[in-house]
C-alpha cells in the first residue's frame, strides 16, 4: 500500500543528524588514547546503531499518530514487563557493573530496556492525560498519571538506576505542566520530593515547610489532601536521613561529592575534578580534535559515555561547547514548537514529553561534567556511546517527525 | 479546555524560556570554567600529565695537588618508581621481588622515601647493577611507572687509601633531612657523609636536572621527553692540597697491620699533603648503600676503622710535648738552650715522697736543654717544669693550642684535651681540693698527665717549630692560608731548639731513622696507653729538610711501643715527598 505523502519537518531530523555525526566523531576521539583499549573501535558500533536508529525513525515517521496512540498501551505494558524481567535476568556493565540495567540474551548485551521505557511512559502518560477533558485540579486527580510513572520508576530504581529515575520525574512533571495542571498543584505534587532533598539541611527544610504551609493556605485543597501533603512532607523530611542509610555507599559518595567535590579527590570527587580539569584546560579554542591530553592519558573518566562532554570541552574548547549546546538548544526549541503546533492533545503531549526527556538528559549530563549537577551516570543524547540509547533517541526523532507532519500550520522556521 | 491553542502557545513560551534559561546556566558555567578559570585548569592538566623525573647531578670531581683524581663519578643506574600510593609501591616491589631478589630492608627504605616525598619518583635501587637493570628492562611492560635511568655513581680510584680524608657519600638520612643545612635536599639524594665529601658538600653537590615524562591516569609512562630536559649541572672540580702519590705511599706503609694516623703538611701554607688513619675502609663500598655485612664487620673491628684517628682520636703526646715545656721556659726567660738543671739525671728524680722515673734507667747525667731534647731526658724536664711552675706551664701549653682544634677543614675534628688556666680551679674540680698535688707539674712537663692531643693538632704545633713560631692552619682544600703566632723566641733560641730537634734524628732517640742526604728534625714520643700498660702509643712529629722545612709529618702508632718506630715511618714519608719533588718539580699544580 502506498503511503500518503507526508511533509517532513526537515530541520528536526537534520539537527538530530548533525548532533549524531558530531557525537560519533566525539566517540571516535574518545577512543584515541595513549594506551589503546576497546574504546578505540567502538565508534563503528555507534555508527551502526545510528544507521539502525535512522531507519527505525524513518519507519516510524511513515506510520500515524493514531497507531501510536493505539499502541501506547501495549508498548507500556511490554516495557513494564521487560523491566520486571530485568530484575531477575538483568546484567550490569561498565560504570553500572553492579546494577541490572542490561538485557542480555545468550551473553550478548542487547541494550537497556529503560531507554525504551522512557518512550513508553511518555506515550502512556500522553494517552491518559489527553483522555481527560479537564486538567486535574486536585492532587488525588493525579493518581492515574502518577501510577503510570510510578510502576516503571520503581522497577528502574530497583535496578538501581538513579539517573534514569530522575529523567522519569522530569517527564512526569513536564507533561503534567503541558496538560494544563496549575503551578501550585505541580509544586504541591513535587513537595515530598523537595522535602526529601532539603531534609539534609534542617534549617532549609524548616523554611521550605513554612512556604509549603503558605501555599496550602492559598490553594486550599481538600482537608484530606492537605493532611496527606503535610504528612508526606514531614515523613520525607524525617525519613530522608533513614533513606540515606539505605543508599549504596557509592551513591552516598556521589551525592556528598556533589556537595563538596574536593572532599575525596582520589575517589568519587576524582571523576568530577578530572572532568573539570579537562573542560577548564580546553580554553576557548580547545586542544584540538583527538588531542585532549586529559582524555589521551585516561584522566577523564567514562570519556566515551557519561563524560563525553568533557572531551568536547577539552578538545574543541568553549567554541565546541557553544556549538553542541547550541544544536541541542535549537533541537529542543524545535520540538517545543512541534508540541505547540500539534492538533491533537495526545500528539502534543508526546512531543513535549520527549522534549522533557531530552532536556533532562542534557541538563543533568552536561551539568554534571562541570559540577552543576550530581554525578548520576546519565548519558548525553546522540553523543554518549550506547546502542539502545542512540536507537531510543532516533525513535523519538521519528515520533516527533510524525507528530510534526500531522500538526497545524507550516513546519518551517527554526524557532517559535 | 487545556489544549486551546492560546493556552498551548502560552505554555510553549514558558517551556522555551525555561529551556533557554537552562542552557544559559550551562553555558555560563562552562564560560566560567573554560575561559575565566582556564589558567588554573591548564596548570592542573599539565600537572596531571607531566611528571618531573629528577636527573641526578654528578658530584664535583676531587683532585689532588697534581690533578690526580681522588673522587670521580662512574656511570651507574638507579631504578625508581612513580607510585600513585603506598600500596602500588609495595605490590610493585613484591612483583619485582619475583624477578630479582629484594630484601625487606630495601622495601622498607623505599616506603620510607615514598613517605618523605610523594611527588618524586621513589628510588627503589639507588645503585642498581647492570644485571638488575637488564632483567627489569626486559620486563618493563609489567611494571608501569618504573623509571630506569643512569645516575652518576661516586667512585674513589684509590679507595681505602683516601677514605680518612675524602670520607664517603651516601643517601641522605631522615635525621639530616630535618636539619636546616639540608633544607633543599630530597629523600633519596646522595650527600657527603664524612671527610672532604661532607665538609665541602655545598661545593661538590651538583644541580639536579629534570626530565619530563608524560604519564597516564594509572601512572604509566606513555611518552619520554614530553618537554625539553633541564640537564643536570655538575659543579666545578675541587682541588685539594693532597699529594696523592704521598697519600698512597702512606697508606701502603700502614697496610692493614699497623694502627694509627699520619698528618703531613706543608709548614708555611698549612697545605695538608697527606692524611691517613689506619686501619682504613673502602669508601666505594659505601656508595649506593653499605652492605649490612660490611658495616657489621667495620663496627665489630676492635681497631675501629671508621674512627678517624688523625682528627678524632686524642692520645697522650708524651715526649713530643716536651718542646712545649721548653718553649714556655724560654719565653719566660728561665732557661737557655745550653743551661743545665741542678740535679743530674740518674734514671729518676725524687720529688717529695714520690720517685719519678726517667725513661732511660741508666740516666743521662748532666745534660743541657738541647741534649735533654735530643735524648728526651725526663729528669731534666721534671725540674724545668717545676722551675716554670704549674700555672705558667699550663698557660704556655694553652698558648701553643693544646686545648684547641687545629682548624683543619674536615668535619667533627675533636678538640685536644689539656688543663685550663688557672690550674687550681681545674684540678680542684677534677680531683677535689685535696686530691692532687704539685706533682701534676712533673707529669705535664713531659707530656703526660691531663694532656691528650690529636695527631693533626701536633702537626700544627710543629709547623711553628719548623718555621718561625707561626703555626699554619691545616688545609686540605686550598683556601686562605692562616698563620697564627704560637710563641716568640729570639732567633738564637729558635735555632737552638731546631738544632736539638735535628740532633734527635741525627744521633738521639730517632737516630735509626736518618735519611741519606736529607737532614730531618723531629721528636719522638712514647705515651702511656690507658688501655694497655705494656703497649705504649708511639709518636713522632718532625720536619725536613731541617734548614728550610718543606714538610711536617706527625705519626702516631697505637700500641707502637716506642717513638723510634713512628720516626722510621715519618722519615720514610718525608723522603718520599722530598725526593719526588726533586724529580717531579715542574708539574703544574692544579687549575
Amino acid at each position: 500500500m502506498k503511503s500518503p505523502r507526508i511533509p517532513t519537518d526537515w530541520p528536526l531530523p537534520a539537527l538530530a543528524f548533525v548532533l549524531s555525526a558530531f557525537g560519533i566523531a566525539m566517540v571516535y576521539s574518545a577512543g584515541q588514547t595513549e594506551m589503546p583499549s576497546f574504546i578505540e573501535g567502538i565508534w563503528r558500533i555507534q555508527l551502526v546503531w545510528f544507521l539502525l536508529g535512522v531507519s527505525v525513525a524513518y519507519g516510524i515517521s511513515r506510520t500515524s499518530v493514531r497507531l501510536l496512540e493505539w499502541g501506547s498501551v501495549w508498548v507500556y505494558l511490554g516495557a513494564c514487563a521487560l523491566l520486571l524481567l530485568l530484575l531477575f535476568i538483568g546484567q550490569g556493565a561498565g560504570t553500572a557493573a553492579s546494577t541490572k540495567s542490561w538485557l542480555a540474551i545468550g551473553g550478548v548485551r542487547l541494550g537497556q530496556p529503560s531507554e525504551l521505557a522512557k518512550i513508553a511512559v511518555v506515550l502512556m502518560l500522553a494517552r491518559v492525560l489527553s483522555a481527560q477533558r479537564v486538567a486535574p485540579t486536585s492532587l488525588f486527580g493525579l493518581w492515574r498519571p502518577a501510577a503510570i510513572v510510578l510502576v516503571p520508576w520503581l522497577l528502574i530504581m530497583a535496578q538501581p538506576d538513579l539517573g534514569t529515575g530522575i529523567v522519569f520525574l522530569g517527564i512526569f512533571f513536564a507533561m503534567l505542566f503541558w496538560s494544563g495542571v496549575s503551578w501550585p498543584l505541580l509544586v504541591l505534587a513535587a513537595s515530598p520530593a523537595i522535602s526529601l532533598i532539603l531534609a539534609f539541611g534542617p534549617g532549609v527544610w524548616g523554611a521550605w515547610f513554612f512556604l509549603l504551609l503558605g501555599l496550602l493556605w492559598w490553594v486550599r485543597p481538600a482537608w484530606l489532601e492537605t493532611s496527606v501533603l503535610v504528612g508526606t512532607n514531614v515523613a520525607s523530611g524525617v525519613v530522608a536521613p533513614l533513606l540515606w542509610g539505605q543508599l549504596n555507599p557509592y551513591q552516598q559518595r556521589r551525592l556528598l561529592v556533589f556537595l563538596d567535590p574536593s572532599a575525596d579527590p582520589r575517589a568519587s570527587g576524582y571523576h568530577l575534578i578530572q572532568s573539570q580539569v579537562a573542560i577548564g584546560s580546553g580554553g576557548f579554542f580547545g586542544k584540538g580534535f583527538t588531542d585532549g591530553s586529559q582524555k589521551r592519558l585516561a584522566f577523564v573518566p567514562e570519556q566515551y559515555t557519561d563524560f563525553i562532554m568533557a572531551v568536547v570541552g577539552e578538545e574543541l574548547g568553549f567554541l565546541g561547547v557553544i556549538l553542541s549546546l547550541g544544536l541541542f538548544g535549537m533541537l529542543l526549541l524545535r520540538t517545543v514548537r512541534i508540541a505547540s503546533r500539534s492538533s491533537s492533545p495526545f500528539a502534543s503531549l508526546v512531543a513535549f514529553g520527549l522534549t522533557a526527556a531530552w532536556f533532562t538528559h542534557v541538563m543533568v549530563n552536561v551539568g554534571m561534567t562541570v559540577g552543576l549537577m550530581p554525578i548520576t551516570g546519565i548519558p548525553l543524547p546522540f553523543f554518549s556511546y550506547g546502542g539502545s540509547f542512540m536507537l531510543a533517541c532516533w525513535i523519538a526523532v521519528g515520533i516527533l517527525v510524525l507528530v510534526s507532519a500531522e500538526g497545524r500550520g507550516k513546519a518551517d522556521g527554526l524557532v517559535i | 479546555m487545556s489544549f486551546h491553542p492560546n493556552a498551548v502557545q502560552e505554555r510553549a513560551r514558558v517551556a522555551s524560556a525555561l529551556i533557554l534559561a537552562g542552557f544559559v546556566l550551562l553555558l555560563g558555567t562552562f564560560f566560567r570554567t573554560m575561559v575565566l578559570q582556564n589558567a588554573r585548569y591548564v596548570l592542573a592538566s599539565e600537572e596531571n600529565r607531566l611528571r618531573e623525573i629528577p636527573l641526578p647531578a654528578p658530584r664535583g670531581i676531587i683532585y689532588d695537588r697534581n690533578s690526580q683524581v681522588i673522587a670521580e663519578n662512574l656511570p651507574g643506574y638507579s631504578i625508581s618508581l612513580l607510585a600513585r600510593n603506598e600500596d602500588t609501591l609495595r605490590t610493585t616491589m613484591d612483583r619485582i621481588g619475583a624477578v630479582v631478589p629484594v630484601t625487606p630492608e630495601q622495601i622498607g627504605s623505599a616506603v620510607r622515601r615514598y613517605r618523605r616525598d610523594r611527588s618524586r619518583p621513589t628510588v627503589l635501587f639507588g645503585d642498581a647493577s647492570f644485571e638488575l637493570v637488564s632483567l627489569l628492562e626486559e620486563r618493563r611492560v609489567e611494571f608501569p611507572g618504573l623509571i630506569i635511568q643512569s645516575a652518576p655513581k661516586r667512585h674513589y680510584p684509590d679507595g681505602p687509601a683516601v677514605s680518612a680524608l675524602v670520607g664517603y657519600t651516601g643517601e641522605i638520612s631522615d635525621a639530616e633531612l630535618s636539619q636546616e643545612p639540608f633544607a633543599d635536599y630530597k629523600a633519596g639524594q646522595q650527600v657527603g657523609k664524612d671527610g672532604v665529601e661532607r665538609q665541602y658538600e655545598s661545593r661538590l653537590r651538583g644541580r639536579e636536572g629534570v626530565r619530563f615524562v608524560e604519564v597516564d591516569a594509572r601512572g604509566r609512562v606513555v611518552r619520554e621527553n614530553a618537554r625539553e630536559d633541564i640537564p643536570p649541572d655538575g659543579p666545578a672540580p675541587l682541588y685539594t692540597n693532597i699529594d696523592l702519590d704521598l697519600q698512597r705511599y702512606v697508606a701502603e706503609i700502614f697496610g692493614d697491620s699497623l694502627i694509627g694516623a699520619v698528618v703531613a703538611m706543608e709548614p708555611r701554607s698549612g697545605e695538608v699533603l697527606a692524611l691517613h688513619s689506619a686501619p682504613t675502609f673502602d669508601p666505594n663500598r659505601f656508595v649506593g648503600g653499605i652492605p649490612q655485612s660490611y658495616w657489621d664487620e667495620l663496627q665489630r673491628d676492635p681497631r675501629r676503622p671508621l674512627y678517624n684517628k688523625a682528627i678524632k682520636g686524642t692520645y697522650p703526646p708524651g715526649s713530643i710535648f716536651k718542646l712545649a715545656t721548653a718553649i714556655a721556659a724560654m719565653e719566660n726567660g728561665l732557661v737557655d738552650i745550653d743551661d743545665q738543671m741542678p740535679v743530674p739525671c740518674t734514671g729518676g728524680y725524687q720529688y717529695g715522697n714520690r720517685y719519678f722515673r726517667c725513661w732511660d734507667k741508666k740516666g743521662h747525667g748532666n745534660v743541657t736543654l738541647a741534649e735533654a731534647i735530643e735524648h728526651s731526658c725526663d729528669v731534666y724536664f721534671y725540674q724545668l717544669g717545676l722551675k716554670i711552675g704549674l700555672q705558667r706551664l699550663i698557660a704556655g701549653g694553652i698558648r701553643l693550642g693544646a686545648r684547641a682544634r687545629s682548624g683543619i677543614d674536615l668535619p667533627s675534628e675533636v678538640r685536644s684535651l689539656y688543663p685550663t688556666d688557672p690550674p687550681k680551679k681545674y684540678y680542684d674540680a677534677r680531683f677535689g681540693p685535696r686530691g692532687w698535688s704539685n706533682a701534676v707539674t712533673l707529669n705535664l712537663s713531659i707530656g703526660q698527665g691531663e694532656n691528650s692531643q690529636t695527631v693533626v693538632n701536633m702537626a700544627r704545633l710543629y709547623t711553628a717549630l719548623a718555621t718561625d713560631g707561626f703555626a699554619a692552619r691545616p688545609e686540605i682544600v686550598r683556601g686562605q692560608a692562616e698563620r697564627t703566632r704560637l710563641f716568640s723566641l729570639s732567633d738564637a733560641q729558635l735555632k737552638g731548639i731546631q738544632d736539638a730537634l735535628t740532633n734527635v734524628v741525627g744521633r738521639g732517640t730517632a737516630a735509626g731513622s736518618r735519611l741519606q742526604g736529607i737532614a730531618v728534625a723531629g721528636k719522638t714520643g712514647t705515651a702511656q696507653n690507658a688501655q694497655d700498660a705494656f703497649a705504649d702509643h708511639a709518636w713522632f712529629v718532625g720536619y725536613a729538610p731541617a734548614g728550610e722545612a718543606k714538610i711536617v709529618v706527625a705519626v702516631m702508632l697505637e700500641f707502637g711501643l716506642h717513638g723510634s718506630r713512628a720516626a722510621r715511618i715519618a722519615t720514610k714519608i718525608m723522603e718520599k715527598y722530598l725526593k719526588a719533588r726533586v724529580v717531579a718539580m715542574p708539574v703544574v699544580e692544579g687549575e
